[in-house]
């Protein structure tokens, strides 16, 4: 009884990062004591009047065009009602039969698979405000009230929680290189709803059922697993779903009926008359599409085709944009091969990003200091143990400023290429260890590492391991 | 249009207003009233007509992404029936 | 100062006034004691809040004016404003238990143009609850009476600010005016209202009633008053969208009494000469237009067939916008809310049922009732259509004629405590006025004559888009004519001759 097809559909809702909210001047700043963020626009008092910001729909605009929408040149806001205390105008001011793109696509990949997801719409929003529940009371606050959204609704062409879990991933790398959303997770920047029906094949589509406000890739993905498996089991025992919405809890594992549907929702939508009509013309949004930056996808290519990197580092590097801009600025500065730039940023910069907790747009220095350090490495003139080290370095706020060729020389990181040197160290260190010299002669050729290793701790790491290894199986008569 | 009572608590429900019955019938005949009059539309032909949604041909009214210094907490609480010393407070929400 | 002194200095005009002030022979302080005197003597209900600081403001103006620092001509003048205009640290009741202590923490646009002049506010004046009404007899603190007759009703939903100015409590006032609010009871009362062109006047902090349909606007006592009123009014505000940028004229310029209305191009629309008007009020426009015609103007019948639309039209969008409006008002930021509930949903639902008056809820369930599902196209849509082709119908109009006229009201005030049958009884008391908000039009309500239980009688000029400067040169041309009629006008009320 698995043949069972699911049938998925995602409505993504991103905080645009702008500066001020979507209708009033008051800050989109993240957390800040409750209620501090607050006026009287987006507080909903009677006769304050909302003033659309611009850039929410620039923002809109070039989300659509990097997720291949088409504009719509006349638009305009509508008025969304219902009740709930986090909305204070008691109506969500939004968009209903004219959003301003449409028709656009996203390319996915699983299993090394392509799959084109179609984007129906992408429109724009205002948040809501938050809800502390407390024991017997709701607190409200409303800092978060009409931050600009734009909510991106998928067609139902994903079929698996894997799909599901590969949409978000792409769609959040497009929206972070187009600096529209921050899509920081963990505050709620990004969410998504998702729908989910199943049915066999052949036969018209089973009850959808709704998950609201999933706030990660990996609860996007169980949430969606986790449905698709109750939908098949109460078929398969005989029973019938009902529309409905769901919460997710992603700490339990687990989901819960919200509210079962039985009618359609009564919105009562009607055009906002306090905002006039939004009219976009062809130049304005071929001027928002020279401003669009290159994409993951076009990067990844450029990645393999100019530098002859894997697809899989192709990948890992473009996952972050700032990593990515990292990697373009060293390599133009890199004499060395490209992929010498590529392994620091995938090693040590990501190894010490996560030791700090840092976002990858925190790294302390530029690509001038990457491509230096990459010369110095690949030049043999300093040991990979002591390139991690200036790495580490580049991130104590004690040698800011320093550059790594600066750091090398201060803190006496060279590597000791010097032949004569390097063989009386191999030979003290095969006087002192007969026994793994004894094993190396019996055949055990790895235990040459174990010699190599005391060479570079004799030389406080500051041997050439190459060399050194090279003496030894000299000196060792093999 | 004939107005029913069930007519009028439905949309008092979507209007979060309770109504005696008393109340609601009361109502359903006045409605029918002003109903009856709106549905004097009908009677025109609209084939092809733009609907008007503003009074004034003005588009594209927007702001500069501009912060503004947002209001005093406690001005902004100080018309909350219920709250405390940071939020407006409402019955227990059950999600 | 005796009684007929005062007398004399409180029905003086704004103009009036502002020159009296000017040449030192009145002061600020005098003139606002006079009014907080007469508002507080007054029985007709007409305010609702006075302001503590009113003596201090016209303190500080009378200050101003000794060290030569006048604001404006008229700094110092005690004016109202009707109960929906927000005012910081001042209650904004909209007439409603809802708001009944409301005291907004931010001050509307007009009220500040309004401060900035320097005009002392006396207070805030009484209305229908929410703007709901034509009659003010929604409101939460009882009906205002009509002045000229307290036994019957000042109209509405302005009724406070044009009562404010017909009693002589305030040199003028402001209203707000989405279906007649401010014409009709200006008409009601014997005085002078405008309804400017949508969007000439900023919104910012007036409470909405039906946002596409709403515009500030004042009630004075005189045209020229009127212009003058609403050259300190007028203009883009940057905080309203709807706000137009045009260029502010000079009203008060081509103000030219009887002789401005040489050579003006008049129709006069049936479909507002019908049986559906008080006989007395068709015989007075009769007479305006001979009068008219005498003076050199071209007056002609004219017809505008989709008016007959329009009272649909302006039902059916004003109430959807309404009760989308009034949804923000659940208990939870601000005003009323329930003393006993159990849990959210019935903490909104009795909130707003205790605090809600009849009207208001009528219309609330009309609006939800219009746009719900199903309903939406029949009713909603349809009447954003008729909205096209009564305003095709108006731009026709007006390719012949420079200025409509029209009766104010079908009726003259009506008793107190008239129990109309249905509501769509009252709401046909709005037909003269509704389609000039229904297509954004600038429209003026002036005094003419009287019926024959001399209550006042108002006709109606309506010009078109941003056309103020016209229409208030043709009514100051009309006010001429009364004047040299029925001997009123500019501020001498007296026992008007009826036709
Ligand atoms: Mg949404
Ligand atoms: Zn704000």
């Amino acid at each position: 009884m698995s043949d069972y097809k699911a049938v998925i559909g995602l409505e993504v809702h991103a905080e645009l990062d702008t500066a001020s909210k979507i209708y009033c001047g008051c800050t989109t700043a993240f957390g800040g004591e409750e209620n501090t963020h607050v006026c009287p626009v987006c507080l909903g008092l009677p006769g304050a009047l909302p003033l659309l910001n611009e850039k929410v729909v620039e923002f809109c605009i070039k989300a659509g065009l990097a997720l291949n929408c088409k504009i719509n040149n006349y638009s305009r806001q509508d008025r969304k009602h219902y009740f709930y205390p986090d909305l204070p105008k008691s109506f969500q001011t939004s968009q209903l039969d004219l959003p301003i793109c449409y028709d656009g696509y996203l390319d996915i990949e699983v299993n090394g698979q392509t799959k084109r997801i179609g984007i129906t719409r992408i429109h724009i929003e205002e948040d809501a405000g938050k809800l502390i529940h407390g024991l017997t009371g709701t607190r409200v606050d409303y800092n978060r009230g009409a931050t600009g959204l734009i909510e991106i609704v998928s067609e139902p062409d994903l079929s698996s929680p894997e799909e599901v879990y590969a949409y978000m991933e792409t769609l959040r790398q497009v929206l972070l290189y187009t600096g529209v959303s921050n899509c920081k997770m963990e505050e709620g920047s990004l969410r998504c709803d998702v729908n989910v029906s199943i049915h066999k094949e052949g036969e018209p589509f089973g009850v959808r059922t709704e998950m609201k406000n999933i706030n990660s890739l990996s609860a996007a993905k169980a949430a969606t697993a986790y449905e698709i498996k109750r939908q098949k089991q109460v078929l398969e025992e005989g029973g019938s779903l009902f529309q409905a919405t769901l919460r997710w809890d992603d700490a339990k594992g687990i989901n819960y009926v919200m509210r079962v549907k039985e009618h359609a929702d009564e919105y009562y939508y009607f055009p906002e008359p306090d905002i006039m009509p939004i009219v976009i013309s062809p130049e304005k949004v071929e001027a928002i599409r020279a401003t669009l930056p290159e994409l993951p996808k076009a990067r990844q290519q450029r990645y393999k085709e100019q530098y002859g990197l894997s697809d899989y580092d192709a990948n890992i590097l473009t996952v972050s944009k700032a990593l990515s801009d990292l990697f373009d600025q060293a390599v133009a500065e890199c004499q060395g091969p490209a992929k010498a730039c590529a392994n620091f940023i995938m090693g040590d910069i990501t190894r010490l990003l996560n030791e700090e907790a840092l976002q990858p747009e925190e790294v302390p220095f530029g690509g001038k200091e990457l491509a230096e350090l990459a010369n110095l490495a690949s030049q043999g003139a300093i040991s990979s143990s002591a390139a991690s080290k200036v790495v580490e370095m580049l991130f104590q706020p004690e040698f800011a400023g320093k550059g790594p060729k600066a750091i090398v020389e201060e803190q006496n990181l060279g590597q000791v290429s010097d032949q004569g040197a390097i063989k009386a160290m191999c030979q003290q260190v095969i006087d002192a260890n007969p026994k793994i010299v004894e094993d190396y002669r019996g055949g055990k050729k790895q235990a040459i590492s174990a010699l190599v290793g005391q060479v570079m701790k004799a030389s406080k790491g500051k041997a050439n391991p190459a060399m050194a290894n090279q003496l030894l199986e000299e000196l060792l008569g093999s | 249009m004939e107005i029913t009572k069930e007519t009028v608590l439905k949309v008092a429900g979507l209007a979060k207003l309770d109504l005696t019955e008393a109340e609601a019938l009361r109502l359903a005949h006045e409605m029918g009233k002003i109903v009856e009059f709106a549905d004097k539309l009908s009677e025109m032909d609209l084939e092809g007509v733009m609907p008007t949604t503003h009074a004034v041909k003005m588009e594209n009214v927007f702001r500069d992404d501009e912060m503004q210094p947002s209001y005093p907490r406690e001005e902004i609480l100080a018309n909350g029936p219920e709250r405390d010393e940071a939020c407006f407070v409402v019955p227990k929400v059950v999600e | 100062m005796d009684n007929m002194q005062k007398q004399e200095l409180a029905s003086l005009t704004l103009t009036q006034a502002a020159g009296l002030l000017a040449k030192g022979e009145a002061s600020s302080s005098e003139l606002t004691k006079l009014m907080l005197d007469r508002i507080a003597a007054s029985n007709n209900n007409a305010y609702i809040t006075v302001n503590a600081e009113a003596m201090a403001a016209a303190e500080a103006a009378d200050a101003r004016r000794r060290e030569g620092g006048s604001l404006s001509p008229v700094d110092g003048l005690p004016m109202a404003l009707k109960d929906n205009f927000c005012v910081r640290g001042m209650k904004t009741t909209c007439a409603s238990r809802m708001l009944e202590n409301f005291v907004p923490p931010y001050t509307a646009t007009v009220a500040e143009k309004l401060a900035d002049a320097g005009t002392v506010l006396l207070g805030k004046v009484n209305m229908d609850e929410f703007a709901a009404g034509n009659a003010t007899d929604t409101s939460y603190f009882g009906p205002t009476k009509n002045p000229r007759d307290p036994k019957r009703v000042a109209g509405g939903s302005s009724g406070g600010s044009a009562a404010a100015v017909a009693e002589d409590t305030a040199y003028f006032t402001m209203g707000s005016d989405t279906g007649g609010s401010v014409r009709q009871p200006a008409a009601f009362c014997g005085v002078v209202g405008l309804k400017p062109t949508y969007g000439r006047v900023s919104r910012y902090g007036v409470v909405a009633f039906a946002s596409s349909l709403d515009q500030v606007g004042p009630l004075n006592k005189t045209v020229e008053d009127c212009a003058l009123t609403l050259s300190l009014i007028a203009g883009r505000d940057p905080r309203d969208a709807s706000s137009l940028p045009n260029p502010v004229p000079d009203y008060l310029a081509g103000l030219k009494g009887a002789e401005g209305l040489k050579g003006l191009r008049v129709g006069v629309p049936k479909e507002y000469m019908g049986p559906g008007i008080q006989a007395e009020i068709r015989e007075n426009v009769k007479k305006l237009i001979a009068d008219l015609q005498t003076a050199g103007a071209i007056v002609e019948e004219c017809s505008l067939p989709q008016l007959e639309y329009a009272l649909s039209a302006y039902y059916v969008i004003s109430s959807a916008e309404f009760s989308s409006n009034l949804g923000r008002f659940d208990g939870v930021k601000y005003g009323y809310r329930a003393k006993s509930y159990d849990g959210y949903d019935d903490m909104l639902r009795r909130t707003r049922s205790e605090a809600f008056g009849d009207e208001v809820k009528r219309r609330i369930l009309l609006g939800t009732y219009t746009l719900s599902a199903g309903y939406f196209d029949a009713y909603y849509l349809r009447a954003q259509k008729a909205r096209t082709l009564i305003m095709e119908d108006f731009r026709r109009a007006f390719s012949q004629y420079d200025i409509l006229l029209t009766p104010t009201t079908p009726v003259t005030a009506w008793p107190l405590g008239t129990a109309f049958e249905d509501p769509s009884k009252v709401y046909a008391m709005d037909l003269c006025t509704v389609s000039v908000n229904v297509a954004g039009l600038p429209a003026i309500s002036l005094p003419w004559g009287t019926d024959r239980e001399g209550m006042p009688v108002g006709v109606q000029l309506i010009g078109p888009t941003l056309s103020e400067d016209r229409i208030l040169q043709a009514a100051h041309g009309v006010e001429a004519l009364s004047l040299h009629n029925y001997g009123e006008g500019r501020g001498q009320k007296g026992g008007g001759v009826h036709v």
